[in-house]
């Protein structure tokens, strides 16, 4: 890859604070621990992981609703600290999962494509504003006279149409998408998908692309990485992490997701247990209390992510 | 239930609203009431067939016109002082109208403020204000009010003033509550990331979202206020002789129970049929905005 | 015979702006041992037909049949109180959220032994042994230990076996599960999938299994009956419909799979499912279909043979794939 990351993240970390009452200390949550990655414009990084393994709070990081606890994250070659958030955060938009909740229910579609603009671009004039706001309506596949509609009055696809087109309005470099299809019907989910590949293409977004639902992430991405309780467990292209998992992790989750042709048959890997609780992260490779390899030394020592473009963070690659 | 994706004709929120308020009776029987005590509060100079404050010395305490001795020139009767009572009612109603449009703006301006603010304040800032709420909460209002209008001067400007200082901390609740569960909301996260400054999330954008609670509160503290406004009258710690507030007129008859029931009963009925009327209508209302009270 | 016979199943609920039919006249036979998806999109009226099998639907809905048995009992005339009796014993379902569908003031032992108390009548400690019974048989560990705990205390996986476990409590004949992992992870639905088949083999009860995921329908089913707006569209056996669906619905919903893409654009059904007010005169799904014409439009089709998977469509695809019978 010859070409410039828009956005690197390195040894990004997020810890709560939890409980601590009147009685207790507060217990630390580590909800994200160690992660990097880089985006690269007109590509898609996906991060895949079930309930809990941080992954949404990594997407409030980069779209910096949070601040990272530790680590550094650069948006063309500068880094974002605090103080700059208000000029940087037009850059990094997100999409949410939940069309019924993302969208200002009291709000016109106008209103609300155009609200990006108001508090961002003052210095244009109404009409100029309005004229963005409808080509952006158009470009997201919505008709014209939707502009002065409530969303109530639209379906869960046409409102998630709205949402990325109002993340669009302030030609952002960075598209985060938080889970964007999984509350969306099976026909409308993949007019939803084009849309979004359309757009890449004609403008050249970077994608950090959240799911939990594999056959997406396989279909959308181009880099993947695996997260398991707030650290990447696994990470490289996605042919690689598909075709040829490494970490046990991975190929658990992949033989559990169930596929659409009932000829085809798997060897299901079972996973005994359930995802120990993030206040509890077992010492050693987190995954060792539910892994069918685990040894000793798992229990014991953490392993690292290995090094290459494939990387895998267990002692048995 | 089965959900409805979107369609041209799909009913206006405005209709929803009314068939949601139309299944319930006793809110529609409200609704009535109230607009007609609206109209004769509104026009009570030319419905109110004499001066409410002239006083016929040679008709004192004529009974109603159908009792012996009551005539149609005073429908009502009149009171000690010889004033026509049905005229008396009719101004009166236009004072409890007041009282209740005052007290409900400054409370729920007031308590909205306070509310949004606490929604989004620091921890120890929301503590701060929800513990003096509390404190307000803890006496019993009355008493409160009383004891406001001892320290201000017994008036109606200073009966409403305390009535509103009393039924404040209920919008601060109510108003903070539903900023609290608005603002976990994707779309005020949406906002931020476009930028929005707290001023622009805490008005433009969550405001309008918690209205709909506030607005059945509002409709239910007009009564609250209306009675609390007689209340003080009647203690006489509110409006003042002669205005023809309801409570007050209460007052003034006290000690003609026995002799003249007319005296204190329309008063009092007036006081009942406003109130129920507006608590019904309060009713209807919630059952109609509420979501979580709607029936699938 | 089979288990549970429905015909001409209708669902209509009155709103505030008149009647809409969320369930259209729907058929369907389940036979005992038999797992039967049930897919559609929201708004299929999926759940609604088997909620209004048992009795659960709200007072605004109206509910019309030719016939509603289950194991030779008559749903549709029998009342209210002899209904109880068969719903929660023979008849049981668990539900997409399990974590609401669990009082959360009572321990998860209390509701069970209450489950049992109140369908076997069985004596404390028949009902502590039984509850702990079932816990093992749903893959509960420490199953002892579980019973004095709170469904919040629980995880959702752990919160949908003790629902499984109540559900299977009195033997059911057939077994309900309204999306019974979509709010689950990937390992844990895997798991419990991997539980309602193994008990659906153990007891020979028949399973309903009511689903948007097409992949825990060809990995789960036997048979598969499509719902497009309230109507039955297409029922077969799951590995014909996956290779030759009938109706062009099926068909379209799966190329949209991203699985099944070839290319970086998926193939897209335009339009939405009808609603209330904006129902085709002809056949529901015409106005999305890329195969309709003026016929499709004006005539609803009426569901072909058993040949063809009872697929309401004029014009039915893959034809020459048709059963013999």
């Amino acid at each position: 890859m010859t070409q410039a990351p828009v956005m690197t993240a390195s040894h990004l970390a997020r810890h709560y604070a939890v409980g601590g009452g009147l009685f207790s200390k507060p217990q630390t949550l580590r909800a994200v621990q160690d992660v990097d990655f880089e985006l690269y414009a007109g590509k898609t990084l996906a991060v895949v992981g079930e309930s809990g393994c941080g992954k949404s709070t990594l997407a409030r990081m980069v779209t910096m609703i949070e601040e990272p606890t530790s680590g550094t994250l650069t948006l063309d070659g500068q880094a974002v600290t605090p103080d700059q958030w208000a000029s940087v955060r037009q850059s990094v938009q997100i999409v949410f999962q939940d069309p019924y909740g993302s969208l200002n229910p009291r709000q016109r579609i106008g209103q609300i494509l155009m609200e990006p603009l108001v508090i961002n671009r003052p210095d244009l004039s109404k009409a100029e504003k309005e004229d963005r706001a409808r080509q952006m309506l158009n470009m997201v596949g919505l008709r014209p006279e939707h502009f002065d509609r409530y969303p109530h009055m639209f379906s869960g696809g046409q409102r998630q149409r709205i949402a990325i087109a109002r993340a669009l309005m302030l030609d952002p470099k960075v598209l985060v998408l938080d889970e964007p299809v999984s509350a969306l019907d099976l026909s409308i989910q993949s007019s939803v998908l084009n849309l979004l590949t359309d757009l890449q293409e004609r403008l050249g977004l970077a994608y950090l692309f959240i799911s939990h639902d594999l056959s997406v992430v396989r279909h959308v991405a181009d880099d993947v990485i695996v997260m398991y309780l707030g650290r990447a467990v696994e990470k490289g292209p996605k042919e690689a992490v598909f075709d040829n998992p490494s970490h046990p992790y991975t190929k658990a989750l992949l033989s559990a997701t169930p596929i659409a042709d009932p000829e085809h048959h798997k060897e299901r890997i079972k996973l005994t247990g359930e995802l120990p609780s993030p206040l509890n992260v077992p010492p050693g490779c987190a995954f060792a209390p539910r892994c069918w390899l685990a040894t000793d030394k798992c229990r014991a020592e953490r392993p690292d992510l290995t090094s290459g473009p494939h990387q895998a963070a267990c002692f048995y690659v | 239930m089965t959900e409805m994706s979107n369609t041209p004709s799909r009913p206006s929120a405005l209709r929803e609203f009314w068939y949601y308020f139309r299944e319930n009776r006793g809110a529609v029987m409200g609704l009535w009431v109230f607009g007609a005590f609206l109209i004769v509060a509104a026009f009570a100079p030319f419905i109110a067939p004499h001066d409410p404050t002239m006083q016929y010395r040679e008709h004192i305490l004529q009974p109603p016109f159908w009792q012996e001795g009551g005539s149609w020139t005073f429908p009502l009767g009149t009171d000690p002082l010889g004033r026509d009572m049905l005229s008396r009612l009719i101004v009166g109603a236009r004072f409890s109208f007041f009282v209740g449009i005052v007290v409900v703006s400054i409370a729920s301006v007031g308590g909205i403020v306070i509310g949004v603010l606490a929604g989004f304040a620091p921890r120890w800032l929301d503590t701060i204000i929800m513990r003096l709420m509390d404190i307000i909460l803890a006496f019993p209002s009355l008493l409160l009010a009383l004891v406001l209008v001892a320290v201000l001067g017994p008036s109606l400007t200073n009966a409403m003033i305390a009535i509103a200082i009393v039924l404040q901390p209920h919008y601060v609740r109510l108003t903070r509550a539903s900023v609290m569960s608005e603002r976990q909301k994707d779309y005020v996260t949406s906002a931020r990331v476009a930028g929005a400054g707290l001023m622009r999330l805490m008005f433009i954008t969550v405001l309008p979202n918690c209205l709909a609670p506030i607005i059945v509160q509002a409709a239910l503290s007009f009564s609250t206020a209306i009675l609390d406004a007689a209340a003080l009258g009647f203690l006489g710690m509110g409006a003042q002789p002669p205005t023809p507030e309801w409570g007050t007129m209460l007052a003034e008859a006290r000690e003609f129970i026995l002799r003249a029931w007319w005296v204190v009963t329309f008063p009092g009925v007036a006081i009942l049929i406003t109130v129920l009327a507006i608590n019904l209508m309060g009713d209807g209302l919630r059952d109609a905005l509420d979501p979580k009270l709607k029936r699938s | 015979m089979s288990l549970l016979r429905i015909r001409n199943l209708s669902v209509e609920f009155s709103t505030s702006t008149g009647m809409f039919r969320a369930v259209d006249s729907v058929d369907q036979d389940v036979a005992s041992g038999e797992i039967l998806a049930i897919v559609g999109e929201s708004g299929s009226g999926k759940s609604v037909s088997m909620l209004a099998l048992m009795g659960l639907l709200p007072w605004t809905a109206k509910v019309t049949a030719d016939e509603l048995s289950f194991n030779g009992h008559d749903l549709l005339t029998m009342n209210a109180k002899d209904r109880r009796k068969i719903i929660g014993k023979d008849l049981a379902m668990i539900f997409q959220e399990p974590m609401s569908s669990l009082n959360p003031c009572f321990t998860v032992g209390w509701q069970i032994k209450e489950a049992l108390r109140k369908h076997l009548g069985m004596g404390r400690a028949e009902r502590h042994k039984r509850a702990i019974e079932l816990f093992e048989q749903v893959g509960i560990p420490a199953p002892e230990k579980r019973l004095s705990s709170f469904p919040h205390q629980l995880s959702g996986g752990m919160n949908q076996r003790v629902m499984i476990a109540m559900a299977i409590a009195c033997k059911p004949k057939l077994l309900i599960a309204d999306e019974p992992t979509t709010a689950l992870d990937v390992t844990i639905q895997a798991q419990i999938l991997d539980l309602l088949t193994s008990l659906r083999e153990e007891s020979g009860m028949g399973l309903v299994l009511i689903t948007h995921d097409m992949g825990v329908v060809a990995e789960t089913a036997h048979r598969v009956s499509v719902q497009y707006a309230g109507q039955k569209i297409e029922e077969r056996p799951v590995r014909d419909l996956f290779r030759a669906p009938h109706h062009p619905y099926s068909d379209a919903l799966l190329r949209a799979l991203p699985e099944r893409a070839t290319e970086k654009r998926l193939p897209t059904i335009p339009g939405v499912v009808p609603g209330q007010f904006d129902r085709p005169a002809g056949c529901l799904f015409s106005p999305r279909c890329q195969f309709a014409n003026d016929h499709c439009r004006s005539v609803p089709p009426a569901p072909l043979g058993a040949d063809l998977g009872y697929a309401r469509c004029h014009y039915p695809l893959n034809t020459d794939q048709r059963i013999a019978s």
